[in-house]
């Protein structure tokens, strides 16, 4: 494997307000890679909706973005109160979110299963109390 | 459907992006909830939208999406406004409601996508 890109980004978990900073960043990122449209729509997506759970749940956290000659990798990392089902977190619809939340748009329980839906690759570990960190994958093809 | 066409059947404004009127939109999307929208994709798409915050237009931004119309007479905050017009997307706001914008451009051609 040849040596990857890295962006590094520290998660504001204060401020629902600035959140997607990194999701944008790293698209501009992207975009002067030159990768192609739909890859880096796919790993917006995916990203910024990791962000935006990190923000609503887990009080910020960090985001990792390595990009390998043949796959983006994607890395979030949060101290958050972790998730005790990951089965049922990943079922869409399904929501802890507060109603505060939900009227600034989100919180809908299509967080995770969006980001699936947009990743080759997706891995959860998760400790009750100690934190979730998600790995993403998306092949370059 | 291009956006000026758009404009027009809505009755809307035009708050940023003047320079996109002629642009072509191929499909729509009406959703106040974020994740909702964010799990539909399709090129040159039109996000319809009551909610009003920084994170309709990150969104849109995300999706690749070129405009953004505000119905029942909701306004985008300058700091909205500024952040669309970075990124290339235009803003429209309509007085009619969500279920009447989105009636009337289906009605003219502009459908979502099938699932």
């Amino acid at each position: 494997m040849s040596e990857s890109l890295n962006f590094h980004f520290d998660v504001d978990g204060d401020n629902f307000v600035s959140a997607g900073q990194a999701s944008v960043q790293t698209k501009k990122n992207l975009r002067r890679l030159g990768l192609p449209p739909e890859i880096i729509r796919q790993i917006s997506i995916a990203l910024y909706e990791g962000e935006i759970n990190m923000v609503i749940h887990a009080g910020g956290g960090e985001a990792d973005i390595n990009v390998y000659e043949d796959k983006v990798e994607i890395i979030l990392a949060d101290k958050g109160p972790g998730i005790p089902d990951i089965d049922l977190a990943m079922q869409e619809g399904y929501s802890t979110a507060t109603e505060n939340v939900r009227s600034l748009g989100f919180g809908a329980g299509m967080g995770l299963p969006n980001m699936k839906r947009y990743t080759d690759e997706m891995k959860i570990e998760s400790k009750v109390g100690v934190g979730t960190t998600i790995t993403m994958c998306v092949y370059l093809k | 459907m291009k956006i000026s066409t758009l404009k027009e059947l809505l009755d809307a404004d035009i708050l940023c992006g003047e320079e996109f009127l002629e642009k072509d939109v191929h499909s729509a999307c009406g959703s106040d909830m974020m994740s909702d929208v964010l799990a539909f994709v399709k090129d040159q798409a039109v996000l319809m939208t009551g909610l009003v915050n920084l994170q309709v237009i990150r969104t849109a931004e995300m999706m690749d999406m070129i405009c953004i119309v505000f119905v029942r007479s909701k306004r985008p905050t300058p700091e909205m406004v500024e952040a669309a017009r970075e990124s290339g997307i235009a803003l429209l706001a309509t007085d009619m409601r969500m279920y009447d914008a989105c009636g009337t451009l289906y009605n003219n051609g502009l459908t979502g996508t099938r699932i």
